[in-house]
């Protein structure tokens, strides 16, 4: 079967302009040979700290960057390939959700305006085709009819990302990216929309590129984790895998960092030192070596790959045959 | 908790309104609240946006913007009333006896001085340190909390600095003068998940080398589970449940406390559905009549939407304000 989406060693580098007295060119290498798929009705959750890509993949799927290199391919087509007709039908078939939802509605269009727009600009549809579209979405989002006829500022965030949902269903997509889509709102309000999101999926057949920064979050929704750290991905693999026996060093931190459910969760305390690297300057060898516990010399000068280890992918010097000999892998 | 010891910091019935300017409109924004706060222990105070927690957190150094008023109750620190102190005598008070650290560093930190004068000033301040002695310290502090290179740093402004070392001036700012109580207002909602980890450690270890109380104020439960020794959970401006933390997870008894538990996804269980909490959190302006959660309590009784529940004690420390434990 093809994969819905698929990257394939996409690479994001943002220039920086030169200051006074010029200076060697340099870049933001945001986003740095990552691949990754996606299948029809499934969730691929990316996780990572603030400045590991994650955001400027999800705008690379959205068309709102282009990649520097690589590719990436839509139902096995190469999205630079697709032509006006193609790139219309990609758009359709692909939409977003973003954080905030008091800053993605447009505070003067009434909620009706708001979810149909993307009909009304793509599709040539009779007023009544619309007003019945209108109500179908409202409808998934549990939201009443009535509400068509109101301003955001009359909903409560919780209701507001419902809106946000309902105008990403519009047009039917295959595809929605959710770019940390309940972290801007209440505790008690999250389980809702994450529940909402789960019963779409399960009802529309939707794919999502879900991420957050909220491990257990990611966790609960995804089918696949990819995990990244300075614009590369460390470990991907099947998410409950990951999630409970990561391998990468950096995985193993980042879910040891999560904090517990309950008091007595005991968990291995990985305190990481240090801050994230700046991506303009990325570490040479791994970029993980300078906080990584388990550095070896090799480790600053010889980039790992991503291999196969225990059913997931994980790009580190730790699981290389050369160094499993040792038994230093575990 | 460690009953016997006198409480560092009681507060007993604090009532907190916000009145708007034309005196029309009241805000009941923290409502009747009592706690007790022991040496060397840390309270967690959870609640959502609106809960009143950070109310609550001002009310007791009494930093209330204008058009709040404590408006009944009181809080006694070492036996002494606050809420009798004068400005004069709050100002010896706040920043030595009782620190606070807030959400957003930068907001905290003035961007035209460089963090070691930020550091300094407390206690040229409150001790009347020289300025070379207090610089000499916050070297010191700034080691404390764990930043590389401290004579190095001393000179930086904070934007040179990222946002966990931001964030750990602020901690060397709140113990520069060892305070007994630091008052934590979401201190790692800006940070990233293995600096917030890092930062949590950190302030372990200044709670045991100073022997400090810490009252955290937060919304995620996943913080009062690792950090606090009890937790008060806040709706709409009353604690409704409060007691020792492992008892508050293993058997909450108000159906707030439980859903919210019970809401928030666990790493490494099952995809099921998470058990959600329908409707949304009250407006503070026009609570609802009752018990305030009444509108969206699964398990509310006829009472609960006309009369105000009390607080009945349901086990050691334990205590809820729910009629199907009263």
């Amino acid at each position: 079967m093809t994969p819905l989406l698929e990257a394939r060693s996409v690479v994001k580098h943002f220039p920086v302009r030169r200051g006074l007295f010029g200076g060697p060119q340099k870049a933001v290498r945001a986003v740095d040979d990552v691949s990754f798929v996606i299948e029809p009705g499934t969730t691929v959750g990316l996780v990572g700290e603030s400045g590991c890509g994650k955001t400027t993949t999800a705008k690379m799927v959205l068309l709102l960057e282009k990649p520097t290199a690589g590719e990436i391919l839509f139902e096995g087509e190469s999205l630079a390939a697709l032509d006006a007709e193609g790139l219309r039908r990609y758009r359709h078939s692909v939409q977003a959700v973003f954080q905030d939802p008091y800053a993605s509605l447009n505070p003067r269009m009434r909620v009706g305006s708001i979810i149909a727009e993307p009909l009304v600009t793509n599709e040539r549809l009779s007023r009544a085709e619309v007003a019945a579209r209108l109500r179908k979405v409202l409808d998934l989002v549990s939201l009443p009819a009535r509400a068509a006829e109101l301003f955001p500022h009359e909903f409560s965030g919780g209701q507001r990302q419902r809106i946000a949902i309902a105008r990403a269903l519009t047009l039917s997509p295959r595809l929605i990216v959710l770019d940390e889509p309940v972290s801007a709102l209440d505790v008690s309000i999250r389980a809702q929309i994450l529940n909402l999101l789960k019963d779409l999926q399960r009802e529309l057949g939707l794919a999502y590129l879900f991420i957050a920064h909220d491990l257990a979050a990611v966790a609960h929704m995804s089918h696949v984790i990819a995990v990244m750290y300075l614009g590369r991905v460390v470990e991907c693999g099947v998410a409950k895998t990951v999630a409970t026996q990561p391998r990468h060093p950096y995985t193993k931190a980042l879910f040891a960092a999560a904090l517990p459910s309950h008091p007595d969760d005991s968990r291995d305390d990985i305190v990481l030192a240090g801050d994230v690297p700046s991506p303009l300057d990325p570490p040479s060898g791994c970029r993980f070596h300078t906080r990584c516990p388990q550095v070896m010399p090799r480790c600053s000068t010889d980039e790992p790959k991503l291999g196969t280890v225990d059913g997931r992918e994980v790009a580190c010097h730790l699981f290389d045959p050369a160094t499993m000999v040792s038994g230093a892998g575990r | 908790m460690n009953q016997g010891s006198a409480p560092l910091l009681e507060v007993r019935g604090l009532t907190t309104h916000y009145v708007s300017a034309r005196g029309t409109r009241v805000t009941r924004a923290v409502q009747d609240v009592s706690f007790t706060l022991r040496d060397g222990e840390t309270l967690g105070i959870v609640g959502e946006s609106g809960s009143g927690k950070s109310t609550l957190a001002l009310s007791l150094l009494r930093l209330l913007p204008p058009g709040a008023r404590i408006v009944g109750g009181g809080v006694r620190f070492e036996g002494e009333d606050l809420l009798a102190k004068s400005e004069g005598e709050m100002r010896r008070i706040r920043g030595k006896r009782i620190a606070m650290i807030l959400q957003d560093p930068m907001a905290s930190l003035n961007p035209l001085f460089t963090v070691g004068d930020q550091v300094a000033e407390p206690l040229r301040v409150h001790e009347g340190k020289s300025r070379r002695g207090a610089w000499e310290r916050a070297r010191d502090l700034l080691g404390a909390v764990r930043i590389s290179a401290p004579n190095m740093r001393v000179r930086n402004y904070p934007h040179e600095l990222s946002g966990g070392m931001r964030q750990r001036i602020v901690g060397a700012i709140a113990i520069s003068c060892g305070p007994r109580v630091l008052i934590a207002d979401e201190p790692t909602t800006s940070l990233d998940v293995t600096i917030q980890a890092q930062y949590l450690s950190l302030l372990r270890e200044l709670q045991r080398a100073q022997h400090l109380a810490m009252i955290f104020i937060t919304h995620n439960l996943g913080i009062v589970a690792r950090m606090c020794d009890a937790v008060a959970v806040m709706y709409a401006g009353r604690i409704v449940e409060a007691g020792p933390v492992r008892q508050i997870f293993s058997a909450p008894r108000h159906p707030y406390t439980r859903a919210l538990i019970e809401s928030i996804p666990r790493l490494g269980e099952s995809n099921g559905r998470l058990t959600a909490i329908e409707g949304q959190p009250p407006d503070p302006a026009s609570l609802p009549g009752g018990c305030a959660f009444h509108p969206r309590c699964p398990v509310r009784l006829e009472k609960c939407v006309t009369e105000p529940p009390h607080d009945s004690v349901v086990g050691a420390g334990h205590r809820t304000a729910c009629w199907l434990s009263g």
